[in-house]
């Protein structure tokens, strides 16, 4: 089986929703694909212990009534094995999708970042704690501790709560005053401000942070340094998330410019590659107003509407503005650097201890010495980490993108040469 | 409500639960043993650690994200 699209979506959240919606009117095929079971995105995950918004189901709504737009769920990028042509697999098949237009809507993940303890069985990050309770997992009368920095914790937070878990604390890194600060402008945007109200909770600490998670088998406790005082906690679990970064990687496998730590781009949402656009989270953290207004641009854009495309203009910019509030308030503290031990793991694919690292120079070297990065993860979760450790520049991945069939790798063989 | 097979054991989930929550519904919620040793359990919940790999009717895939379905058979990495 392989296929043609016009345009060709890399991900279903808010961003890549509104990419086919926007797009959609013109008559172009449009193929959208994403790796998770339903469309949503991180936001609206949808699950059986989810409750998706009126917007969200909306806009579900509105993409199943455009007969030129499909949707394969559950569908990951392996290769892109000639010009504007990608290997994707399902849990069926593998084949091959040739466009004409694409658009990364690829959004973020947490940084997770090591401290000792941090494999214990129990431990989870904190928008990964959310989204296993969305999935089904069951948090009743546990008793949790979200750590780590930005809105997320506070929307974990909730999620646990809402159902029956007693969350003891929510320990954020950022200082008061950043914290207080953000807040204050917060009624600049107030459709978050009401959201961030519903969020706020107790149980929230600024200026603290995680030391370490303990436990035999599994999570027993975490020790926080709370304001300068060290405080040990028993708890069931800890959700410990540091904030988003950009997906990058395919991005960066097609010949993406990079900018920071996300894919770089022009006011129509273009790459630096011709017919290549990239929208949403994986350009830079922002929310989802961000992510819906971009999505919009690039859908326009790469139909050749130009004017639809700028109408949107004032809505970006107008999120960005609050992007830009949020990512200067959440900055992470260098004293996170500090937490691993000589024997932490920072790579959780290949074992690899925070001791057989320090004594290369760039992340090259590291991964050819230690295998770090080179297991199953392929540095998704320990490139980050070391970036934020050790300053290293992540490599650019290769293909296989993520783990494959034989089978599905054997549709290349069917390919004509480039 | 789908019934899946969790090493050996019969249990049922409520619709559209992913396997990963199952891991936790139905056993002590860890899917694989590391190269050291180690036990583990979803990590990510969105299909980046890797750290949920469980084999699903004889195919390794990432169980947070894989719904639950009538008859599947899941088994964790001892
Ligand atoms: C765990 C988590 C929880 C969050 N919860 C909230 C919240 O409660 N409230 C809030 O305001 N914001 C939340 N956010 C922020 C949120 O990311 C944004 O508000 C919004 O979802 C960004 O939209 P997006 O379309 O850019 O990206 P996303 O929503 O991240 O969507 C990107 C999609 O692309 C898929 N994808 C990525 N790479 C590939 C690939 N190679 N192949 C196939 N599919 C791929 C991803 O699985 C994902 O479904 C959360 C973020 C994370 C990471
Ligand atoms: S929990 Fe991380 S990939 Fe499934």
């Amino acid at each position: 089986m392989n296929e043609y699209a016009d345009l060709l979506i890399i991900g279903a959240g808010p961003a890549g929703m509104a990419a086919a919606l926007a797009a959609a009117p013109s008559g172009a095929r449009i193929v959208m694909l994403d790796d998770n079971p339903f469309a949503g995105g991180q936001i609206w995950r949808d699950g059986p212990q989810a409750s998706l918004p009126a917007q969200a189901r909306q806009l579900r709504e509105r993409l199943q009534s455009h007969a030129n737009i499909r949707h394969h769920s559950g569908t990951r990028v392996i290769a892109n094995p000639g010009p504007k042509q990608l290997l994707v697999e399902d849990d069926e098949n593998g084949w091959l999708i040739s466009y004409d237009k694409l658009i990364l809507c690829t959004g973020a993940r947490e940084l997770l970042l090591p401290f000792p303890g941090w494999t214990l069985p129990g431990v989870t990050g904190a928008g990964g704690l959310q989204a296993l309770i969305k999935s089904g997992l069951s948090v009743s009368d546990e008793r949790v501790v979200i750590a780590g920095s930005g809105p997320l914790l506070l929307a974990s937070a909730a999620t646990a709560t809402q159902h029956g878990a007693s969350v003891l604390r929510i320990a954020e890194q950022a200082s008061l005053t950043s914290v207080a600060g953000f807040a204050a402008q917060l009624p600049r945007w107030p459709a978050k401000w009401l959201q961030s109200f519903s969020l706020f909770n107790r149980h929230y600490r600024a200026g603290t942070h995680v030391l370490a998670a303990f436990g035999t088998d599994r999570l027993e406790g975490v020790r926080l340094q709370q304001q300068g005082k060290i405080v040990e906690l028993e708890c069931d679990r800890l959700a410990c998330g540091f904030g988003l970064i950009p997906n990058i990687q395919l991005g960066q496998a097609l010949g993406y410019a990079i900018e920071g730590q996300a894919l770089a781009v022009d006011v129509w949402q273009a790459s630096n590659r011709a017919d290549h656009y990239a929208a949403g989270e994986c350009t830079g953290f922002g929310g989802s107003e961000l992510a819906l207004a971009e999505g919009a641009i690039a859908g326009h854009s790469a139909v050749g509407e130009v004017e639809k495309a700028r109408q949107w203009w004032p809505r970006r910019a107008r999120w960005q503005g609050f992007a830009n509030a949020l990512n200067q308030a959440f900055t992470l503290d260098p004293q996170l650097k500090s937490l691993a031990r000589p024997d932490t793991l920072v790579c959780r694919c290949e074992d690899i201890p925070y001791a057989a690292l320090t004594e290369h120079s760039d992340w090259r070297a590291a991964k050819l010495a230690s295998r770090c990065g080179m297991g199953a993860c392929q540095g998704r979760v320990c490139g980050a980490a070391v970036e934020h450790l050790f300053g290293w520049q992540p490599s650019a991945s290769r293909p296989p993108y993520s783990p494959a069939r034989i089978e599905t790798l054997m549709c290349l063989d069917d390919t004509p040469p480039a | 409500m789908p019934e899946l097979m969790l090493d050996g054991h019969a249990l049922t989930v409520a619709d559209g639960t992913s396997v990963a929550a199952a891991l936790a519904l139905g056993g002590n919620g860890c899917s694989r043993t590391s190269v050291s040793g180690q036990r583990r359990a979803p990590l990510c919940g969105m299909g980046i650690c890797q750290e949920c790999r469980v084999t699903i009717d004889g195919r390794r895939r990432l169980a947070c994200q894989t719904v639950c379905r009538d008859g599947m058979q899941v088994e964790t990495q001892p």
